[in-house]
């Protein structure tokens, strides 16, 4: 028998029961679908939250007073215990350090926002002029805060988008007076839309130097500062640099933690990746139990086919050309339900990021190279057994049986 | 040399824990183009014997040469080989392919031996042509009348040219009518050289056989009609 035939063969034999070959070809497609619409939950997720750390900006290290007494970097670095406090004359004294291009020190508070007679909740995040270019964000009106003295108060603010909508309106909102708290501040620039990073959106942000935060909030205390090495090649050392000034300046103990992106994102990476192989893993149950119905009906198949085996056996079929006759059945089987459960799995991820936007759900290449590979290894393994069955089979009981 | 040699065959099933001898020191031979009958009532091996004929079946005891070489010693595909070339089956419930159509199943057999499909279909067309079946090329078996569907059954059976056709009851689910036609068919290829052994119960069709084979209980009881006898002691007059 040419492999042709043998395939043509198979085919008309699965078409020739169209209800059965139909609810196999559901079942398996329904775990190549699983695995699809899973992985790329996972990994959507994966995504979502490496991409939420890297909006932070590249080369970024960040310092956070107190030590974590854990070695790696893990989501617990960033809640760590204070026993002395992080200052802006700590992060005046990191510029010092050749290898740092930028410094910002961060102050952060919440407070409340009124401007002739409307009032919001908002946060209040205390910087210097640096943090524009350090997070590489852009003001759509007006400027950013004013390069001076770390210690200087000026009772200045630029505000997020969202807030001016609120506040101002279609009114101009560069020169206007806001009141922040207790202190009454001119605003002076309007921070462009829609930048992210780490929950904390710009569009609901009122900035101000750091000096005006700290007196907002009656406390000389830096809720962190963030450093930009001059490249990429430079975070080691000049997170060494930074740990040594560091020491220096706290009596030779390092009480800070220093985090780099890099760390960070590995991190995430390496969780959300695990979390994505367990949930593949899950998945793949399904496309077992899958291949064993595909054992379960080629067995069927067997049995209600054992004259037409017998009469092929008569007309000078060899036990090769009968298994492998029905070894290509269970593949082709098996080769339906992939494909279609691959295009369901795809509907499946198109409909999440419909529904969640912001998730990246594409389900990764990995994963589906592995749920084809596996629908079609446990439809052949499965297929094994009932094709040698048929093969074996006496011509002449085969014969009798109707 | 006979077509057919059968040498002292053994048959023997076991049911349980008794022994039943299906063929019991079965020796004869058969001649190219020769058209046998072998009848008998049930339960006395006929089926049994056509069975080991068409190698379907291997006795338990004794030799088998089909064209001069021996046949029971061949590994199960090279008798495999044997059938497609050699044997056609003619069964009494047709056994098609139900999802195949007439010209399909004709096919089979051409399918199996791997040959190309252009051929195949010129040899098929021919077959069809033969057998007037032309106008049912593309019915399936559930579309055919009884007798159309023997008359595909022995197209397919004779497709490949095959030097003996082994007919088991051919006529058994056929009208009187239909099987006379049937019958008719298979002298027709007979009488064209083909050596022809037919399975039977009715009387009326062994009559035709120019040589009838009785058997009971396993054994060769009359060799009528042939033109030579079988061995002295496996006849009694």
């Amino acid at each position: 028998m040419t492999p042709t035939d043998t395939l043509r063969f198979a085919t008309r034999a699965a078409l020739g029961y169209p209800l059965r070959t139909s609810l196999m070809v559901l079942a398996m497609a329904i775990g190549v679908a699983s695995v699809v619409v899973l992985t790329a939950l996972g990994d959507g997720a994966r995504r979502y939250v490496v991409g939420e750390f890297a909006s932070l900006g590249a080369n970024l290290i960040i310092v956070l007073p107190g030590r974590n007494e854990t070695g790696g970097v893990n989501a617990g670095s960033f809640i760590t215990s204070t026993p002395r406090d992080l200052t802006v004359n700590d992060a005046a004294a990191l510029l010092r350090a050749p290898l740092v291009r930028r410094i910002a020190p961060l102050s952060v508070g919440n407070s409340e926002i009124s401007v002739s007679g409307k009032l919001r909740d908002v946060m209040v995040l205390g910087t210097s002029a640096d943090y524009l270019d350090l997070r590489q964000y852009s003001v759509a009106q007006g400027s950013f805060l004013p390069r001076e003295d770390l210690g200087r108060a000026t009772a200045v603010a630029v505000i997020g988008d969202k807030i001016r909508r609120e506040l101002f309106g279609a009114e101009a909102a560069v020169g206007r007076m806001v009141r922040v708290g207790d202190t009454r501040l001119r605003v002076i620039g309007v921070m462009s839309p829609a930048g992210q990073g780490l929950g904390m959106t710009n569009d609901e942000l009122v900035i101000v130097p750091v000096a005006t935060a700290q007196a907002m909030f009656n406390t000389n205390t830096l809720f962190r500062i963030m450093v930009e090495a001059r490249n990429r090649d430079a975070l080691g050392p000049a997170q060494k640099q930074l740990e040594d000034i560091l020491r220096t300046r706290r009596n030779g103990e390092l009480d800070v933690t220093l985090i780099t992106q890099d760390a960070v994102l590995g991190t995430f990476d390496r969780i959300l990746g695990a979390l994505t192989m367990g949930v593949a893993g899950i998945a793949a149950i399904s496309l077992a139990v899958a291949g064993i119905l595909v054992m379960n009906v080629m067995l069927v198949a067997v049995t209600q086919r054992t004259g037409e085996i017998g009469l092929l056996k008569a007309l000078g079929a060899t036990g090769r050309d009968i298994r492998l006759a029905f070894l290509t059945e269970a593949a082709l089987l098996s080769i339906a339900g992939a494909l279609v459960g691959y295009g369901l799995g795809h509907l499946g991820a198109w409909g999440i990021r419909l529904a969640y936007p912001v998730l990246p759900a594409w389900p990764p290449d990995w994963a589906v190279v592995a749920g084809l590979g596996t629908a079609l290894g446990t439809g052949l393994l499965f297929g094994v057994l009932p094709a040698r069955r048929a093969s074996k089979l006496d011509p002449v009981q085969a014969l009798a049986k109707r | 040399m006979a077509q057919i040699e059968l040498d002292g065959i053994e048959r023997i099933f076991t049911l349980g824990d008794s022994k039943v001898h299906a063929l019991n020191a079965i020796s004869l031979t058969i001649e190219a183009g020769e058209y046998v009958a072998v009848m008998g009532p049930s339960g006395s091996g006929k089926s049994t014997l056509l069975n080991l004929l068409g190698l379907l079946d291997r006795p338990d005891a004794g030799h088998y040469r089909l064209e001069g070489r021996d046949v029971t010693t061949l590994s199960a595909d090279e008798q495999a080989t044997v059938r497609r070339n050699r044997i056609g089956f003619v069964f009494q419930s047709f056994h098609l392919v139900p999802r195949l159509t007439a010209a399909e199943n004709i096919a089979l057999p051409l399918m199996l031996a791997g040959m190309p499909a252009s051929e195949r279909n010129t040899r098929v067309l021919r077959a069809l042509k033969d057998f007037g079946l032309q106008t049912r090329a593309d019915h399936r078996p559930e579309e055919l009348s009884g007798g159309q569907r023997q008359r595909v059954a022995i197209a397919r059976a004779t497709i490949m040219q095959p030097a003996v056709l082994l007919a088991d009851e051919p006529t058994g689910n056929l009208d009187r009518h239909t099987g006379q036609e049937v019958t008719a068919l298979l002298e027709e290829l007979n009488a064209g050289g083909t050596t022809l052994i037919v399975v039977t119960h009715d009387p009326s069709m062994g009559e035709r056989a120019r040589r009838r084979l009785m058997m009971e209980d396993g054994a060769l009881r009359q060799d009528l009609g042939g033109e030579q006898t079988a061995e002295p002691g496996a006849v009694r007059p």
